[in-house]
């Protein structure tokens, strides 16, 4: 009987050791698998399929789709164009990133004006329909590697000027981008920030937007995220499409070289 | 008319796996907007899903789901070709049915 | 003068207008393009305006240096320059409330354009974000160092000591202006850029230096 009792005390010993083991994992570990476990049935995939239907919609004034619109690989071609941008076009005569790209297209073919979609709170009216497309088209290039073209001299231009833009300290606090993301391993409070000025840091960081935010449940495009890193750095707002969100898009897309897309993903 | 859910059915031996996105707002009564009013309580209180017609599940919710449910459950004896329906019901007595063919 | 041999005129004038094509196209300015990028790309947005742009020499220089220490005798400068800045507490009491200096810590908020007012009153001390402070919180940041144990470690067991007078004074020093002891300092200068008044810094240096405060137990 005793020994009973001693081998269920020995068992009971080992099971709550085993149990505080457990908890010795990190709370940025127990995120992780959290995370983890968020990412089947991503929301995402909801804003695609609605993203996919507006591509083929004959719509705005001009009653036409999108099908024609260049992304960069050509007219028509989704796949593959998201880890190529932002990139020059000639037809623009500027760099453009994917939703600024969108917005020309837009306009152009469609007739839907690309300066009162710049206007547009995000969540509401076009931009909704910009959030589903930038789902639908980052998805097609999904698991492919970013390799954005550095061939033209604006393209070239772009990056150091993203770089500086990258490492400018403004604002009411002194913040940069650097500030959070130029070191690796740091974080604000539990949230693990990347280091953007190179792999693996930006394929983490950069590689993951388009994504579906989980705390406020709307799908959040590049130009929504640096709006809400400028708004938390206390700088003025910047412009939707603006030269600073292109800049900074080239420069991290860049760094990202060799990094697989995994957009869209799910964020916190 | 809601957004279509997303289904996805995939049989593996003698069971299916089915996964359902909704998209569905699910206020749970709570929330106060900027204005400081109650925003109204809105989400779905009845799924039901079907294997070739015949019922599989049937579930309860309440506002503790949130925002875009994903739902994931397996029906045994389900095969290739079989369909699957899912449909909610939602406390304004909106509802919605998607289909899917287990593959 | 006879045009006597044209071929060999159309050669020089060839060869000539070629040696001025060679001469390189003047170089980009980056640094000018880049402001002119900032200054068109944004916009005033409740309480933030574009004055927010301006940069004094610590922010433009460190910006620039793009994580590189900055040569020496410039980073002296930038210190002394900020140092000059910093004001001692107007009545010499530099310690308040712990209890409230812990909650302004907890506090992230200000000075975005979403929030109301650029007064101190409305403004938290964001420390969390970047630093352990309490044993308690676990829900802490590692861009800056840990403060924890902060007036322990370094021997302040009385703050109104004359031994404490120099760790007060380094510390007020700090939460005043970082970059007076850090030119690159990536800590915001909270009284020189007004976003905290005498009184929220006097809790901060209490939750830091007071030895009943839950950081030195």
């Amino acid at each position: 009987m005793m020994r009973i009792l001693w081998a269920g005390a020995a068992a009971a010993i080992a099971a709550s050791s085993a149990l505080v083991w457990a908890q010795q994992k990190s709370s940025a570990e127990g995120i992780a698998e959290y995370r983890a476990m968020l990412a089947d049935g991503n929301p995402a995939e909801l804003f695609e399929a609605k993203g996919e239907a507006l591509w083929k919609t004959k719509r705005g004034p001009k009653n036409a789709s999108l099908e024609t619109c260049d992304l960069g690989k050509g007219p028509g071609v989704v796949r593959g164009a998201f880890v190529e941008l932002p990139r020059y076009f000639a037809d623009t005569g500027r760099v453009q990133d994917l939703e600024s790209r969108l917005l020309s297209c837009s306009e152009t073919l469609q007739g839907i004006s690309a300066a009162e979609t710049a206007a547009t709170p995000f969540g509401r009216g076009e931009q909704s329909n910009i959030e589903a497309l930038v789902a639908y088209i980052s998805a097609a290039s999904r698991g492919m590697k970013f390799s954005l073209p550095q061939g033209n001299p604006e393209e070239r231009k772009m990056y150091e000027l993203g770089k500086r833009a990258f490492f400018y300290r403004a604002g009411s606090h002194g913040f940069a981008c650097a500030s959070c993301h130029g070191d690796a391993g740091k974080r604000i409070r539990l949230q693990d920030l990347p280091e953007l000025t190179k792999n693996p840091g930006d394929g983490v960081g950069f590689a993951a937007w388009p994504a579906y935010r989980v705390s406020s449940g709307e799908l959040w495009g590049m130009q929504r995220r640096l709006n809400d890193c400028y708004r938390q750095q206390r700088f003025p707002y910047p412009g939707y499409g603006s030269e600073v969100t292109i800049a900074l898009g080239v420069y991290m897309g860049v760094n990202a070289k060799g990094a697989e897309s995994v957009a869209p993903s799910i964020k916190r | 008319m809601a957004d279509p859910m997303r289904i996805r059915a995939q049989a593996s031996g003698d069971k299916a796996t089915v996964r359902v996105l909704m998209a569905h707002e699910m206020e749970t009564g709570q929330r106060k907007d900027a204005a400081g009013k109650v925003i109204p309580a809105w989400y779905i209180q009845q799924v039901h899903a079907k294997l070739n017609g015949k019922d599989v599940l049937s579930a309860q919710w309440g506002p503790a789901v949130a925002k875009n449910p994903f739902l994931q459950f397996m029906i045994k004896g389900a095969k290739a070709g079989d369909k699957v329906s899912v449909s909610w019901v939602d406390n304004r007595g909106d509802t919605r049915t998607d289909e899917a063919v287990v593959t | 003068m006879k045009q006597q041999h044209p071929l060999l005129f159309a050669v020089v004038t060839l060869i000539v207008s070629i040696a001025g094509c060679a001469t390189p196209a003047p170089a980009i300015d980056y640094d000018a393009a880049t402001q002119e990028m900032m200054k068109n790309s944004f916009r005033d947005q409740g309480i933030a305006k574009v004055d927010r742009l301006q940069q004094d020499e610590a922010d433009a220089a460190c910006s620039k240096a793009q994580g590189a220490p900055l040569p020496e005798a410039q980073r002296v400068a930038i210190e002394a320059a900020n140092l000059k800045t910093v004001r001692m507490p107007s009545d010499g009491q530099f310690i308040g409330d712990w209890k409230l200096g812990e909650q302004l810590a907890q506090n992230g908020r200000g000075m975005t354009w979403t929030d109301a007012s650029t007064a101190p009153a409305a403004n938290g001390g964001n420390c969390y974000n970047c630093h352990q402070i309490t044993k308690a919180e676990i829900s802490y940041g590692t861009i800056g160092p840990s403060l924890y144990q902060y007036g322990k470690l370094r021997g302040v067991t009385d703050p109104a000591a004359a031994s404490a007078k120099p760790i007060v004074e380094y510390t007020w020093g700090k939460l005043w202006n970082a970059k007076a002891t850090n030119a690159c300092s990536d800590m915001p200068r909270f009284g020189h850029n007004k976003l905290l008044d005498e009184a929220q810094l006097k809790n901060l240096m209490a939750l830091l230096l007071d030895p009943k405060s839950p950081v030195n137990q």
